[in-house]
């Protein structure tokens, strides 16, 4: 195998290992579109990192963060709903991003790259970050996995039962800040979130209790993840969407093999 | 009364949402042992209430004190599982804390439902959810239980049966019990004391006393056959009680 290869498939193992776990929270407490946002919002993360001569992925995260405050501080109005917030400051900060990259004329960045994914060019630098990110991760979600399950069950029941909601839900949000900040050079800002989504969706095909479904949400990542990079090897696909459509395939393959599982 | 027997008390509690008054000045005190239910129209504040004791909302005005190390189990009125999320009766239990396999089938087995153990939460019925969700309550071994609306979705049959393991949850553990309910007449042989609320306290004390309680039977309306005995109502109410039947069965609930 190519080294580029084999750079790229130890880089998108090391997103898929997260992302599946940390997918079936967003799949379970309906953050699909909250996810989106944030990884629209990373663009601009891009742009301020290179404008301020800061850490890109640095500045990716602060940028999440900074969104999801701004979001929670926006829910605190009651006319509008909270698609409705998300879809504005998706599209504005993604927009804005690309205004503030426009503006940089002395900088050649690969605008391609940040949307839709450059995993073939991944350096041992975003290895590193990778995996290292990666487990930190999965450690700190292994941490809150307990308290974060009973509050996406019933928040008031958990509090009274003593969780700190409004610690985990801010560990949750660094965690998905964290992680687009790791998997956009894998997919681009434009998919990330189909790797939260798509192996989880995926997994609840066959899974009967949570850890199970995170378990095989991985599984189906690093399905995802193998099959896309052959595919896009052996036809010169386009590496980031073919680990997608890898992805969306395993998942419609899952759907109709569900009647080994039970229905609920 | 002696302090350590005060489980819970609560004193002039106001609570607005929303610019609207939910609740005025209200005063309320729970003994240990003691079931007392909460009972008053839709809309008269009985689950913002609860939450003031809870902790989940903080009050405006006015103070609650629980008994120091108060261990407290808590119903929710209403919680469904999204299919999403693969979900056993088992884990659902564990989700408060680690407890013992041991210790979840004879929970299990008090309310009832021993055999859902490993049923998919979603494939049971609303009434077993309701035990289910008790057990989940009873694991935290509470000195009080805080039940809201414990019988929702559970046919009558269902709800007197409901209300007869409360009173044997009380018998066997010695908690105190904190129920809400919007209609007296299904709690009234279960419970102590009643407390009737609408927005303030209306009035409180034996079941039989309430029910006959000139303000009770303002806010709910009247029961025919029952002897009633005059009194001058010293307040108003602007939210009317639904009207009975015959029967005494309240209309529309459950």
């Amino acid at each position: 195998m190519d080294d580029f290869m084999l750079r790229a498939l130890i880089a998108g193992l090391g997103v898929a290992l997260v992302t599946g776990p940390l997918g079936a929270f967003v799949v379970w407490r309906r953050m699909a579109y909250f996810g989106d946002t944030l990884a629209h919002s990373a663009l601009l993360g891009v742009a301020l990192g290179f404008l301020l001569e800061v850490n890109v992925n640095l500045a990716i995260i602060l940028v999440c963060v900074a969104l999801a405050m701004l979001l929670v501080a926006l829910q605190h109005q009651r006319r509008l709903a909270s698609d409705t917030l998300l879809g504005i400051l998706s599209h504005g900060s993604l927009s804005l991003g690309l205004i503030v990259l426009a503006f940089m004329e002395t900088l050649r960045i690969d605008l391609m790259g940040y949307l839709f994914g450059d995993i073939l060019s991944v350096t041992l630098t975003d290895i590193c970050w990778i995996w290292v990110g990666g487990a930190v991760a999965l450690l700190v979600l292994a941490w809150i996995w307990r308290p974060l399950l009973a509050m996406t069950v019933h928040e008031e029941l958990a509090r009274v039962e003593g969780v700190p909601v409004a610690s985990v839900r801010l560990a949750f949000m660094l965690l998905i800040a964290l992680v687009i900040a790791m998997a956009m050079k894998v997919v681009g800002i434009l998919l990330i979130t189909s790797l939260l989504i798509i192996p989880a969706a995926t997994a609840r095909w066959f899974a009967n209790t949570p850890e199970q479904m995170a378990l095989l949400a991985a599984l189906a990542g690093c399905l995802a993840v193998g099959g896309g990079l052959f595919a896009s090897l052996q036809w010169d696909l386009p590496a980031g969407p073919a680990v997608v459509v890898a992805a969306a395939l395993l998942f419609f393959i899952g759907a109709g093999r569900r009647k080994s599982c039970p229905t609920s | 009364m002696t302090a350590d027997q005060i489980l819970a008390e609560a004193k002039g509690i106001c609570v607005s949402l929303q610019g609207r008054m939910v609740l005025d000045g209200v005063d309320l005190s729970l003994n240990a042992g003691e079931i007392l239910a909460l009972i008053g129209p839709n809309g008269a504040g009985k689950t913002t209430l609860v939450r003031v004791m809870l902790g989940l909302q903080r009050p405006d005005r006015g103070k609650v004190s629980l008994r120091p190390g108060l261990r407290i189990g808590y119903m929710p009125q209403r919680l469904v599982v999204d299919s999403i999320l693969p979900l056993t009766v088992r884990r659902f239990l564990t989700l408060g804390g680690r407890v013992s396999g041991q210790a979840l089938r004879r929970t299990l087995a008090e309310v009832g439902v021993e055999r859902l153990l490993d049923s998919p939460i979603q494939n049971i019925s609303g009434g077993e959810m309701q035990r289910v969700m008790l057990a989940r309550a009873l694991l935290r071994k509470p000195d009080l239980l805080i039940l809201d609306e414990p019988v929702q979705g559970v046919d009558i049959t269902g709800q007197a049966e409901l209300f007869a393991l409360i009173g044997s949850i009380r018998d066997r553990h010695g908690c105190g019990i904190l129920m809400v309910s919007h209609d007296l007449h299904l709690v009234m042989a279960t419970t102590d004391r009643v407390l009737c609320l609408n927005r303030h306290v209306c009035c409180s004390g034996h079941p039989e006393a309430v029910s006959s309680d000139p303000s009770y039977l303002e806010l709910f309306g009247a029961y025919p056959g029952m002897a009633l005995y005059t009194h001058n109502h010293d307040h108003r109410h602007d939210l009317h009680g639904r009207v009975t039947d015959a029967s005494g069965e309240t209309e529309g609930h459950g």
